[in-house]
């Protein structure tokens, strides 16, 4: 094996990132941000269904509501509707910066889920706002969000790129990247990371257990007492985020939605 | 040889009367002449759990006799606090389930070597005043009081001690973007000669859960491990299929068996891109990764998840896989083959990947064997062990898989023993796609059966998946019993790494890549 072998192998790979991830659209097969319509439940024969079905008790009536905060997007309640009053678009870019804004009512539209992710405040963006440095910790997460974090930063949608990487110490941290649904034994080491990184910091949740507890949301082997605490400033949902939707929040949190002076 | 023990195979229920019920000592003893004998009746253990009954403990156990393809149980009922001498010295796999038993219900496995927590549920491990570890609770801990202080934390490591022995600590939290654990290395310079791993830190109560949610078992199994969604649900659904008398549409198998073997097919490319990574073979590093995105998306493109979540449910699948998707599929998978054999010939090839590979991290067979590891960490140490192929499941009944096993036991076999299995799994996959049978998606359950006990077991990309599922008299299910591989094969990169060197640790451990919530539950 010369170092020519490693570069035909260098050259037959090519180039494979993906150009724009800001504009790059998912499989239609992909669940994202789910359609409702609240005029089929006046013709549903099978009332409650799709919230029975559920496994996060995600869904609520009156009106008819999804929190993304919960969902798992596995996409039984369209199943389970007759009507066609439930259907998951493939629209990926669906991080917000508040929590109210993971609910999805009916009749709500895809074009106004952008207003729902706000920047950083400015005088923490003079200082992150180019280079962010992450810091990853799972508290009881499956390893679902941690492989779609990891893929984030692979060569197909290279978070690098623009300034964002995990570091290996939280000191050098300015941002937490929270995964799971933070269960008793890891609650300790999540405040230790978070009181040993630098100020200004910033806090992001991803995946369903992250932000609301997912399908664990009720079980006794959890504290989440940190989240209650300290309000954070992304909200990645999805089970687990894609990472499509893990940069593009980020990049929404950094004030890059668009092609901009700061973007590549 | 008539041991009186109940037989049966995967996914044959029994009825929970026909279970033979043993007095301890002789339920131990049989245990043990059944996992001695020095022939192909050799039998071994699958899982030893406790269900709880109003008039105590209920132990079952479960032995496989691969060559046979048939499993055999018994069980024992036992109180609170009870004791026995430990069956770890004749049947050391057994260490793990004793340990459990210990720490979930309090039965006391006399001189057990290494009575720690598995995964610290409910706190309260203290060490008492010579120096034993002890649960709270515990009758001969005496009027020792546990510290208030976690679990965790309070974790009993073995003491290394003699002249320039230091001790590294890594974890809970790692530097990486990676599940929490703590590693304690016992080293004399570089060389490590004992590492400890305390786990529990991923803890849920996943098990407690799968039965207060059980209509939705198989939604909550697709997240007890994020990169074993399919065969953690698959080995739920098969479970809840034979209790509710349903057998799904060969179609419905065939879809399940393409997922499965994909979601093998992308792990392996996906940690052999990680190991190359650990070697600094850049192309290695950065393709493989673009490599098993082509399996995911794949996979994305009829379930609608990168990971298939939503896509087995009981009584079948959730998604078809219609013509056009079939032949984008194929299209991918056969540039991943290929893209995956020109990367691996390349990088196993390379002097340099080789010289970090080769006669590193070794487990041998005898440890293997006896310490009960399965998945391609047994196969590359060679104990030809797969579920698809001795306890066949599903589709595997009618297409069979012949295991990739190797002898070298080293991270040179781990890694090609991947290699070899990710190129099966697609030439598997491709070739159920060319021959897609008709039949419908989704079959109805039946109400479950009552009082029955069902072994399901599936192999998944770490190895051998039990569940083990117990109805009471209406058919509720009391107990969902979840052992994933990781559980037995943690040990196995504790043994990898004596007598390593301490920068050969993250090649080790990304070799076998074990599941911490897996563990955990």
């Amino acid at each position: 094996m010369s170092v020519f072998d490693i570069l035909k192998v260098r050259v037959a790979e090519g180039y494979q990132a993906i150009r724009d991830p800001r504009k790059q659209p998912l499989d239609p097969k992909f669940r994202g941000i789910p359609l409702l319509d609240g005029a089929a439940c006046g013709k549903c024969d099978t009332p409650g269904e799709c919230a029975a079905v559920c496994p996060a008790s995600a869904i609520t009536f009156e009106p008819l509501s999804i929190d993304l905060g919960r969902c798992v997007l596995c996409g039984d309640c369209a199943a389970a509707c007759s009507h066609g009053g439930i259907r998951f678009s493939s629209e990926h870019r669906m991080s917000t910066s508040r929590r109210e804004g993971l609910i999805v009512k009916s009749g709500e539209r895809i074009e106004d889920w952008p207003e729902r992710l706000e920047p950083a405040g400015r005088e923490i963006l003079k200082v992150l706002g180019r280079s962010l440095k992450l810091r990853s910790v799972s508290a009881g997460g499956c390893n679902g969000c941690e492989l779609e974090l990891n893929a984030s930063h692979n060569v197909n949608f290279d978070l690098n790129r623009y300034g964002v990487e995990v570091v290996a110490s939280p000191r050098h941290a300015d941002a937490l990247f929270l995964t799971g649904p933070v269960s008793r034994n890891m609650a300790p080491a999540v405040r230790d990371v978070w009181e040993m990184m630098p100020e200004p910091k910033l806090l992001i949740v991803a995946g369903a257990c992250a932000i609301s507890g997912g399908v664990f949301a009720d079980s006794p082997d959890l504290d989440r007492t940190f989240l209650q605490e300290h309000v954070p400033d992304l909200y990645i949902p999805g089970c687990p985020a894609h990472p499509l939707t893990i940069v593009n929040g980020i990049l929404g949190l950094l004030g890059r939605k668009k092609a901009g002076l700061f973007s590549l | 040889m008539n041991s009186g023990w109940s037989r049966t195979r995967n996914l044959r229920p029994v009825s929970i009367h026909d279970i033979p019920r043993f007095p301890l000592s002789r339920f131990r003893e049989d245990i043990i002449s059944l996992c001695s004998v020095s022939d192909r009746d050799r039998a071994r253990p699958v899982t030893l759990f406790g269900v709880r009954r109003w008039e105590g403990i209920e132990l079952v156990c479960v032995l496989a006799r691969d060559s046979r393809a048939e499993l055999l149980v018994a069980s024992c009922m036992v109180q609170p606090g009870s004791e026995y001498p430990t069956m770890v010295r004749e049947v050391p796999a057994l260490h793990i389930f004793e340990r459990e038993l210990y720490e979930e219900f309090g039965i006391v496995p006399r001189h057990h070597p290494w009575l720690k927590p598995v995964r610290a549920r409910g706190g309260g491990w203290f060490v008492d005043g010579q120096g034993i570890t002890r649960k709270a609770g515990d009758p001969q801990a005496g009027a020792c009081s546990p510290k208030r202080r976690s679990a965790v934390e309070r974790y009993p490591f073995f003491p290394v001690q003699g002249d320039s022995v230091h001790q590294v600590g890594v974890g809970p939290v790692h530097a990486g973007i990676i599940e929490p654990g703590h590693f304690r290395f016992h080293c004399r310079g570089e060389e490590i000669l004992h590492l400890e791993i305390a786990l529990g830190y991923q803890h849920r109560g996943v098990e407690d859960l799968l039965v207060r949610k059980a209509d939705q078992a198989v939604r909550v199994s697709e997240s007890i491990a994020g990169d074993s969604v399919i065969a953690h649900a698959t080995a739920t659904a098969n479970a809840m299929e034979v209790l509710g008398n349903c057998v799904p549409s060969l179609r419905a198998l065939t879809i399940r068996s393409i997922a499965l073997e994909m979601e093998r097919a992308a792990i392996h490319i996906g940690d052999l891109g990680a190991l190359a990574g650990d070697v600094a073979f850049l192309p290695g590093m950065s393709f493989y990764g673009a490599t098993r995105t082509l399996v995911i998306n794949g996979l994305l493109s009829f379930s609608g998840s990168r990971f298939g979540r939503g896509l087995i449910r009981p009584g079948g699948v959730a998604h078809d896989i219609n013509d056009e998707q079939r032949s984008r599929l194929d299209v991918a998978l056969s540039r991943t083959c290929k893209d995956t054999e020109r990367l691996s010939e390349a990088m196993f090839a390379s002097p340099s990947v080789l010289s970090r590979f080769e006669r590193t991290g070794i487990v041998s067979l005898e440890e293997a064997q006896s310490m009960g590891f399965s998945g391609p960490t047994a196969r590359a140490s060679g104990v030809p062990c797969d579920v698809r192929f001795d306890h066949p499941f599903g589709l595997y009944r009618l297409m069979p898989v012949h295991p990739v096993v190797l002898d070298g036991g080293d991270v040179f076999s781990r890694a090609w023993i991947r290699y070899a299995e990710a190129i099966t799994s697609l030439e598997y996959v491709r070739e159920r796609l060319a021959a897609l049978p008709e039949g419908s998606l989704v079959r109805r359950l039946a109400p479950a059966a009552p009082s029955r006990l069902v072994v399901s077991m599936v192999e998944g990309w770490r190895g051998e998946i039990v569940h083990a599922v117990v109805t009471d008299e209406d058919g509720r299910v009391c107990r969902h019993r979840v052992q994933d591989p990781s559980l037995a094969n943690w040990y196995a990169l504790a043994l990898a790494v004596r007598g390593n060197g301490i920068s050969d640790f993250p090649i080790c451990n990304k070799s076998f890549n074990l599941s911490y919530c897996g563990n955990d539950l």
